[in-house]
């Protein structure tokens, strides 16, 4: 029988539904918190009890990311893998790539120094959005609307210790409505799409800020285009983040790795875990 | 199960089927506490780490 392995560092609504959802199937499945895991580059994979796929679901995605490479090295079977979880933590190689494979996304600029960052604002004009390369859950996202603020927050920027800080990612502002659509994906298959509401005093759609879920319906384009994204960044468990552009239709602007799907599972029917446990069994079969 | 707050001395209910790892908040002065440890009769809270710039999807 395949025994099953979440990595985590925070116990969330997620990790919780696969552990209980693979009881409920009967199988074997341990929790291991990933502040606890070491590695050197003596160690065998058999010294590590950690079952035959590893779903990765730390929190933090440095974490996350640099313990996946580790494990693979010792050739355990990680979902998602660490190529994955490079490109979809970060967001300017995400753009990168869907723009490589030719799937629509956002207009997007990068920069890599303050002046260079003005630059590109003052020439595109605004309104512009600066996001930080990565993070989450909306942090740090600011929609520029002038050259005053402009200024303040790219000097705001420079003065962050974080090197990534002065890694300027200056997005076009698509022309949508109130909303934005998550498709939670699972291999070859979206098994759950919602449509992420903003709050009313708000224009950032995640869940975490408030935003509120709906079921959408999974339509031949939005289907073509997401398993197209989830493709090209490598595929696995993933969550594909989509804008209904004004003129363009649809356009993919993020993939999460370590897709969180609490708001998902409350409008779906789908059994989300569920999906997750029976793709992780069939992973570790081929 | 109820443990004390670490930070305001009010009750915690931490839920019958909570897993160690999962984060539990003081209702009364909103501290966050992780899991440590849990057997039938016990449970060990920590405080919970701190929102990191590279958390959540």
């Amino acid at each position: 029988m395949v025994e099953l392995c979440v990595l985590y560092d925070k116990v969330r609504f997620e990790e919780k539904s696969i552990y209980n959802k693979a009881l409920e199937k009967g199988l074997v499945i341990r929790m291991m918190d990933s502040r606890k895991v070491s590695i050197t580059t003596e160690s065998e994979r058999n010294e590590f009890a950690l079952g035959d796929v590893i779903l990765q679901r730390s929190v933090s995605h440095f974490r996350g990311l640099y313990l996946t490479a580790c494990l693979e090295s010792l050739d355990f079977l990680v979902i998602n893998g660490f190529k994955v979880g490079e490109i979809c933590g970060n967001k300017l190689l995400t753009s990168l790539c869907l723009a490589r494979n030719n799937i629509p996304t956002p207009r997007t600029s990068f920069a890599f120094s303050a002046e260079a960052a003005l630059r590109v604002i003052h020439s595109k004009g605004f309104p512009v959005v600066l996001k930080p390369v990565i993070g989450s859950w909306g942090r740090g996202v600011y929609p520029l609307r002038d050259k005053e603020t402009s200024n303040m927050i790219i000097e705001t920027r420079e003065e962050n210790d974080n090197p990534l800080s002065r890694i300027y990612y200056l997005q076009e502002m698509v022309k949508r409505p109130s909303r934005d659509l998550r498709c939670i994906v699972v291999g070859n298959e979206i098994v759950a799409a919602i449509y992420r509401y903003s709050p009313d005093d708000e224009w950032r759609t995640n869940v975490a800020r408030g935003g509120k879920a709906e079921s959408a319906p999974i339509t031949s384009e939005l289907e073509d285009i997401t398993l197209r994204a989830a493709y090209a960044v490598g595929g696995g468990v993933l969550g594909v983040d989509l804008m209904e552009d004004d003129r363009r239709g649809l356009v993919v602007h993020e993939i999460n790795n370590t897709v969180e799907f609490r708001g998902a599972s409350s409008v779906s029917s789908r059994d989300i875990p569920g999906a997750i446990i029976d793709y992780s069994v069939d992973f570790a079969k081929k | 199960m109820n443990k004390e707050c670490q930070e305001c001395g009010a009750e915690i209910k931490i839920p019958d089927d909570s897993l160690v790892g999962e984060i539990v908040t003081c209702p009364d002065c909103g501290a966050d506490f992780e899991i440590a440890n849990k057997t039938q009769n016990s449970v060990d809270l920590k405080p919970a780490e701190s929102v990191g710039e590279d958390w959540g999807q």
